[in-house]
């Protein structure tokens, strides 16, 4: 879901910049202070790795294939702060070198994936996992906040684009939530066998104390919050759809007259969307309250079928390889 | 695998190759907000752009097949995304003023990587006063990315001499193996290059 150059308006690119610095900052500020001398070049190391563990790819069926994004995995192994400064490392070799992702379109990469990905997946790790203790509820977290993350960005991105005026509402957000709901399940499968993975072999490096910088104080939960909620104020609250009208509105008077888009699209996955039901927003809740329970049950079967219920005492056996 | 798989061309010598990086990385940035803000109405703009765009790149002696093939190697996520126009009325119009925009940026992105190496634009940043742990994180990353590219290579090949087949459940399962294995060894490597640092007066 990197959005290229040429995507966005001037408007959201701006704005989308500037909460990607103010992530990005709140990172920078709590990993100064924070991350131990040590572990700085961890830092460079894991977004290298990141970079490295994309090009392994995962089958899928019909001859495609998926790859890890890394978003949960980088902010479950080295906390939400060290883990927004790798993906948006990440991120910005990716547009500097590869041109994948526009630069104009850069601060908003950032902000979806980086900063959303990362802060919003780790919440929901650090949520579940406080629920479900052990290693069988980090599993289950992380495989559930892996989905959520991938969604998260994508309804982000939707939102940006829609706000640029460059597709509709009805168009772009049945279109990425839908196509990111499978995605999100392939990179929750692949972020729980890769942690359960580093569990058997070096189960230091999953324990919650692991990373000093894990432990997040209330101050920057605070401000991590506030620019999570401007940017959902900003780009999914149609997904409230409660002033749809108004943001047409906004977008007439600033100049995008377009020709008021229909809501013409079937959805890709025909369930996203319930039929029958009038009311797109109530639609679009029920589509993703059910969406987000059926991932949290995958999760949780993942989670049994990793950590078995006989070895869940001692996690810590010697690794599998020879 | 070969270090420069992304910016190959990025240490030749050309008058555009010759430019300070940070006049290359300014001025692409000002040709890609020109054309992002180009208005629908006035297609017309866009011709120039590209004219500008082909001059640089025929100064830059790199070879126009590379560049023709890096670009249609990142245009599916182009296509991708306005093909999504094309889905409301009237699309077709939106769907190829899209494509022409995002294409003439991809040129200017791809060309500014292929006659500027990485490490002069992390020089750029550094003096633009970007903090000094993401210029850090991000020479770190520039330098042991294709390390690692090629760990995870090694590693694949190892697995794939040592086994006779692979069926499609258990391939998740041990490709998940093979990146995890990736983090544990990137981890052990960032300790020994943290001795390392340390040891040649870092800080």
């Amino acid at each position: 879901m990197h959005i290229p150059d040429g995507f966005l308006d001037a408007r959201t690119a701006v704005t989308a910049g500037i909460l990607a610095a103010a992530g990005l900052g709140i990172a920078l500020r709590q990993a100064r202070t924070h991350l131990p001398q040590r572990r700085v070049p961890l830092l460079g190391i894991t977004a290298a790795f990141v970079f490295a563990a994309q090009m392994v790819n995962f089958p899928v069926a019909g001859g495609t294939s998926g790859h890890l994004i890394g978003a949960v995995l980088a902010a479950v192994l080295l906390g939400p702060s060290a883990g927004v400064v790798v993906i948006s490392a990440v991120l910005i070799v990716q547009c500097l070198m590869f041109a994948d992702g526009g630069i104009s379109a850069l601060g908003a990469n950032i902000l979806n994936m980086g900063v959303l990905g990362v802060v919003g997946g780790w919440a929901i790790y650090d949520l579940v996992s406080r629920a479900v203790r052990g290693l069988f509820g980090r599993i289950l977290a992380a495989g559930f906040a892996a989905w959520c993350s991938t969604m998260i960005a994508a309804v982000a991105c939707a939102g940006e684009l829609a706000v640029s005026g460059t597709v509709g509402w009805s168009v772009v957000l049945p279109a990425m939530a839908g196509v990111h709901a499978l995605i999100g399940v392939g990179e929750g499968l692949i972020t729980a066998l890769v942690l359960a993975a580093i569990a058997r072999v070096r189960p230091e490096l999953v324990q919650p104390e692991a990373g000093t910088s894990s432990r997040v104080s209330l101050r920057v939960t605070m401000a991590y919050g506030a620019v999570v909620t401007v940017t959902l104020a900003l780009f999914a609250s149609p997904l409230a759809s409660r002033w749809p009208d108004g943001l047409d509105r906004t977008a007439e008077v600033l100049g995008f007259s377009r020709q008021a888009a229909a809501p013409m699209l079937a959805a890709p996955i025909p369930g996203y969307v319930m039929p029958g039901i009038q009311a797109t927003a109530l639609a679009i809740s029920i589509a993703a309250i059910a969406g987000t329970g059926v991932a949290f049950v995958l999760a949780w079967l993942l989670a049994c079928a990793l950590v078995p219920r006989s070895s869940r005492e001692h996690a810590a056996e010697p690794g599998a390889e020879p | 695998m070969r270090h420069d798989f992304l910016d190959r061309f990025s240490r030749l010598d050309s008058p555009i190759h010759r430019l300070p990086p940070a006049l290359k990385l300014g001025a692409s940035l000002a040709l890609v907000l020109t054309v992002v803000l180009v208005p629908p109405a006035r297609p017309a703009a866009l011709v120039g752009l590209a004219v500008v765009l082909a001059v640089v790149a025929v100064l830059s002696r790199i070879p126009v097949l590379f560049l023709v093939g890096r670009l249609i190697l990142l245009e599916p996520v182009v296509l991708g995304v306005a093909s999504l126009g094309l889905l409301q009325p009237g699309g077709w119009r939106t769907f190829l003023f899209l494509v022409v925009r995002s294409t003439l940026c991809l040129g200017i992105m791809v060309l500014l990587s292929n006659t500027t190496p990485f490490s002069d634009l992390l020089h750029v940043l550094t003096a633009a006063r970007v903090p000094v742990l993401v210029v850090t994180t991000l020479s770190l990353m520039d330098r042991y990315e294709f390390v690692l590219v090629d760990e995870a290579g090694r590693m694949k090949r190892a697995r794939a001499s040592r086994i006779f087949t692979s069926r499609r459940v258990r391939s998740w399962q041990t490709l998940a193996t093979v990146v995890s294995q990736l983090f544990i060894r990137s981890s052990e490597r960032a300790e020994r290059i943290y001795a390392a640092m340390c040891a040649r007066g870092w800080r």
